[in-house]
């Protein structure tokens, strides 16, 4: 690539104000450094990225109003997590918040449970329990 | 107790996070050693396909060697060492950076990046690998050296916390770390050649998922994924090779340029001729990842394409396979 071939299209970086930093070989063929505001083709795959995860919310949300699931799936998916990494913040094993996700288990959980959910996505166990945001 | 330290710390920006602290650390210890070198003396590069795993529901590749890598094998090829340290409990970790900041010592710090108030919202993910600097404490906020930032910023003693107590994948558990010593004089000559033998030792291995190989393995599932996956998994997996291959910290074309600039400066540094004219080549290379970015935007930007562009796109990396296989094969010999 050479300098001035490096792209500056407008991508998501422009929010937080940062350009970051690409490799290319100057009219001298030397290497140097350019910065970039973004190139198209990986704002696209971010993009889509994102919306994906939209998606994903979107239709936890729809499972627990209809009663498939219980909020603790909406909010996992709402930070981006997937079991994994909710059991790892919240130190059960992964069958066990799995079991979580059922609406008459999720019902009995006890306080402490929930509040331990209740932290990691940030929120009080009111507003776990309603699915309220 | 003082309340306010501030080292003197010179921010230096770099496409990539670990070679950039590295590289920022050395230069503040007196030693000036450029991020491609940093890079290339590591064995950064790297290609590797991860079978089974999935991040964001979507399969792994990655374009350089596993987080912490790249840094242990500089320390080790140039006789800096190295002291890390990880902790159980967020008050000892504290306790510990503190100290260093009094001391004068800027550290290194593995992070993630789920809750980094500072990068813009669409990029932070559950990435727990990546690497700043702290150079100082002032009004209860760290300051902070984040390589691939333009400027330096600041956190405060919750928000670095949270970053260095992130969970998942490769939790960093606080990791920290910093050099301790350093060899008399620092000879790059040897470990420059030692990181070359080994990159081509990764790119050229008999393994199906790494170097060459694993480019053909990934160009082989590409054409499987519309009738597999159907087309809406299909984009959703190939939007994820293009993200690894040209996100933050790559210096774009999958980290093939910054690779091209080592081999530039490390052939005028060894006066090999050989070095300069591959790492021509090498840029060529990136050139052909980045049209293969392009045309692998274009499928799934459309959302509508036709199994006849997911071949083309897996051809083009079908070339680039061969043609990496043939470059190692020279960079191997050229040393």
């Amino acid at each position: 690539m050479k300098k001035k071939e490096v792209p500056q299209d407008k991508s998501n970086l422009e929010s937080a104000n940062f350009r970051e930093l690409c490799y290319a070989v100057d009219e001298n063929g030397e290497y140097t450094t350019e910065n970039s505001t973004g190139w198209e083709p990986k704002t696209v795959a971010l993009n889509n990225a994102i919306e994906e995860i939209h998606e994903r919310i979107e239709d936890a949300k729809h499972r627990v109003i209809k009663g498939e699931t219980s909020p603790i799936e909406y909010y996992m998916e709402l930070h981006k997590m997937d079991v994994g990494i909710l059991a790892s913040y919240v130190g059960f094993w992964q069958w066990k918040v799995k079991r979580h996700f059922k609406p008459s288990v999720f019902k009995k959980l006890s306080e402490k449970t929930l509040q331990k959910y209740a932290e990691v996505f940030e929120i009080s166990v009111e507003e776990l329990k309603s699915m309220h945001r | 107790m003082k309340h306010e330290t501030k080292i003197d710390f010179t921010h230096h920006q770099s496409a990539h996070c670990e070679n950039g602290v590295v590289s920022n650390l050395m230069k503040h210890n007196g030693y000036n050693v450029s991020e491609p070198m940093v890079f290339g003396i590591g064995s950064g590069l790297l290609f590797c396909y991860i079978p089974l795993l999935k991040v964001n529901h979507a399969p792994v590749i990655t374009y350089r060697a596993l987080p912490g890598h790249i840094f242990k094998k500089f320390a080790n090829r140039t006789g800096v060492k190295m002291k890390r340290e990880k902790f159980s409990n967020p008050k000892d970790a504290k306790a510990r950076l503190d100290e260093n900041l009094e001391k004068n010592n800027p550290v290194g710090l593995q992070v993630g990046v789920y809750n980094l108030v500072y990068f813009p919202d669409e990029y932070r993910f559950h990435f727990n690998a990546h690497n700043m600097v702290v150079y100082g404490k002032k009004e209860n906020r760290y300051l902070i050296s984040d390589p691939v930032m333009e400027d330096v910023t600041s956190l405060s003693e919750k928000e670095l916390e949270k970053v260095r107590f992130a969970k998942g994948a490769f939790a960093p558990k606080g990791h920290m770390y910093y050099p301790i010593s350093f060899p008399e004089k620092l000879e790059l000559e040897k470990a420059i050649i030692k990181g070359i033998k080994d990159t081509c030792r990764s790119m050229l291995a008999p393994v199906p998922f790494v170097g060459a190989k694993g480019i053909h393995k990934i160009a082989g599932l590409i054409r499987k994924w519309p009738k597999q996956k159907g087309i809406k998994t299909a984009n959703h997996y190939l939007g994820q090779v293009v993200r690894m291959q040209e996100e933050i910290g790559t210096g774009g074309g999958g980290f093939r340029y910054i690779y091209a600039a080592f081999l530039q400066e490390a052939g005028k540094l060894l006066e090999n001729e050989k070095l300069i004219a591959l790492s021509k080549e090498m840029t060529e290379i990136g050139d052909l990842w980045r049209d293969f970015a392009l045309e692998a935007s274009r499928i799934y930007k459309n959302r509508s394409a036709q199994t006849d562009s997911y071949n083309k796109v897996a051809d083009q990396l079908d070339h680039i396979a061969d043609l990496e296989k043939v470059f190692f094969k020279k960079l191997k010999k050229s040393i």
